[in-house]
């Protein structure tokens, strides 16, 4: 599986993230800037983020199950993962993600 | 005309439980916040469920319940599983949010409830829910596994609750045999305007519930705490804060259905009042019921027969030898039989089955054989307190109760009874054991009547083919005379009048 997400022919748009945040929140934003640099740092060809408004759109939250803000759903690569919180803890989310952690200097 | 200012009134949500409402005087807060706390299986999440279920249904309240712990569809199943109509409701009036979080579910920083609460504003809005449940808000709290970020989400469903008119009610797990929300939580309860403790125990191997409201702001509530059973129909919850009205007294009188007891009684008993049939074992009493139920069927009056431990057709089978025949009423609908097993639930939830069954068939006259039987199961002190709430639930509706009890121990003159519930009897008829010649005969004699004339004498108990009679008193030397004594007597006083003749 991990030798699959490091291969180099990773076809381009593969990881496809649902970002729900609180509009202007202070979590919300956090979490769309650190989700925003993982992606630049780990595939930075190859994803997509799409954010969805929960105090625009509050029913949609409601028919996805998403309990609380910010909450990121990795739709693609299968299988879904759920990350709830502003993804400050990087660690928690490259394990989750099975990328490569940060070597301790 | 000076006008008085009326002090407005807290509104309330009725929860559809009259023991309840009764113990809230009205029900939970309106537009506040109402805490259920209790350990694992201890009934809050059907509590809640059945005020969202009540309040949608009768009161035009339609209602959000959200899901923390167990899944939504099994909520509403169980819901279903007490006769509540859910398909019906959720297509309208209740909305069930799953709220239960994977388990896969990686946690990675900080987050809050701001986007469930905008969701479930959205939901209100749209459908008119004005009562909200958080079932098992502690799961809710443990994922956040923060004190002070737990301390800030309630506070913000607190506020919003309040900012949006919305009634929520939450539940929480404590742990098994406290009375007071975990230290961390400790919060919670001054935050809440009303909060109710439900608690489950064992005393003498049988478990019963109680449930205690332990504050409600700005309203008064009874302190005690109160049994409760969860039955086929949901909680109920059986006390009342004594602010019943008192049933007017009736005037006529109801018969033993032996004559000759009646006129012991200058009549019978007043209807609405209750008599108790105490003796020892094989006394008699069971027939004495039999006799008082025969005699209601009489009157074509409703009647119900409650035995503890013995077989209903068998009851019938006896009492037929001695003339008193309650096949046909059986049959005919007008009586009803419950044969119940002692051993098979907590007295109060015998007190339940036995209020249900009174509720359901609406019977004038109520045997109750014997009533010591609850004495044996969960503790003497429930026991006593059920005995008196049963009387106290038939003096209310104006049925006439027949019970008995046994009397244990080995001095006959200790007329105590189990349940200590002579005192609250209205006519006390005590069946006794005369030892006299080597012949051990019933007698039969009036402890107490209230309100009425009784007869002093202590008769002689006859059981015969014929039915139940109560023999001429006659005397010799001070004592009664029983059996052949009696027969003796008897025989010469014929003989004397029919050489008189």
């Amino acid at each position: 599986m991990s030798d699959w997400l490091h291969s180099e022919d990773q076809p381009k748009g593969a990881y496809v993230f649902r970002l729900y945040i609180a509009g202007g929140a202070p979590n919300s934003v956090r979490a769309f800037a650190n989700l925003y640099a993982i992606c630049r740092t780990h595939f930075p060809e190859s994803h997509r983020i799409e954010v969805i408004d929960v105090l625009k759109e509050p029913l949609r939250a409601l028919e996805e199950a998403v309990l609380v803000t910010p909450t990121v759903v990795k739709v693609s690569p299968l299988p879904e993962l759920l990350i709830i919180g502003d993804l400050s803890n990087e660690e928690e989310v490259l394990r989750a993600l099975g990328l490569p952690q940060k070597e301790i200097k | 005309m000076n006008e008085r200012k009326i002090p407005q009134l807290l509104e309330k949500i009725s929860s559809g439980i009259e023991g309840f409402d009764d113990i809230t005087f009205g029900g939970l807060p309106t537009g506040r916040t109402t805490l259920l706390m209790g350990g694992p299986g201890s009934g809050k999440t059907v509590l809640a469920l059945q005020t969202l279920v009540s309040a949608s249904s009768h009161q035009d309240t339609p209602g959000i319940f959200v899901a923390f712990e167990e899944n939504a569809r099994r909520v509403s199943a169980n819901g279903e599983a007490f006769g509540w109509d859910m398909c019906e409701l959720e297509k309208k009036d209740i909305y069930f949010v799953d709220a239960c979080l994977r388990s896969d579910v990686v946690k990675a920083g900080a987050f809050d409830l701001t986007g469930l609460l905008a969701a479930l504003e959205a939901k209100a809005a749209g459908m008119g829910a004005r009562l909200i449940v958080f079932d098992a808000i502690d799961v809710l709290l443990s994922l956040l596994n923060d004190p002070p970020a737990e301390c800030r989400e309630l506070y913000r469903l607190h506020e919003w609750l309040i900012l949006h008119k919305l009634t929520g009610i939450l539940t929480m797990k404590v742990e098994e045999g406290r009375t007071a929300a975990p230290t961390r939580y400790g919060f919670l309860p001054f935050m809440a305007d009303c909060t109710v403790l439900l608690t489950q125990r064992v005393a003498d191997r049988v478990a019963a519930r109680t449930i205690r409201v332990l504050k409600y702001r700005g309203s008064p509530h009874v302190l005690n705490e109160v049994p409760f059973v969860i039955g086929p129909a949901g909680v109920e919850v059986g006390s009342s804060n004594g602010v019943h009205p008192e049933p007017q007294p009736f005037d006529d009188k109801v018969s033993t259905g032996i004559e000759r007891l009646d006129a012991m009684l200058a009549g019978g008993i007043f209807r609405g009042t209750n008599a108790l049939v105490t003796g020892s074992s094989g006394g008699g009493k069971s027939s004495l019921a039999g006799a008082f139920i025969e005699a209601a069927c009489l009157r074509d009056e409703r009647a119900l027969f409650i035995s503890f431990d013995e077989n209903s057709r068998d009851i019938v089978r006896d009492l037929a030898t001695m003339s008193i025949n309650l096949a046909p009423y059986l049959d005919s609908g007008l009586l009803r039989m419950e044969s119940m097993r002692t051993e098979a639930a907590s007295s109060e939830e015998h007190f339940m089955n036995i209020k249900r069954m009174i509720v359901d068939h609406h019977p004038q006259c109520v045997a109750i054989d014997p009533l010591s039987a609850l004495a044996r199961v969960g503790g003497g002190l429930a026991a006593r307190a059920v005995a008196e709430r049963l009387i106290y639930l038939c003096r209310n509706k104006g049925i006439t109760v027949l019970f008995t009890s046994l009397l244990e121990g080995s001095d006959p003159h200790l007329e105590t009874t189990t349940l200590h519930v002579s005192t609250i009897s209205d006519s006390w008829i005590q069946i006794s054991y005369a030892l006299l010649d080597g012949e051990r005969n019933r007698a039969l004699s009036i402890i107490k009547s209230r309100g009425s004339k009784h007869s002093n004498q202590l008769r002689e108990l006859i059981f015969s083919d014929s039915g139940i009679t109560l023999a001429d008193p006659y005397t010799a030397g001070g004592e009664v005379l029983m059996g052949t004594l009696r027969m003796e007597k008897e025989t010469a006083v014929y003989m004397e009048k029919g050489n008189g003749q």
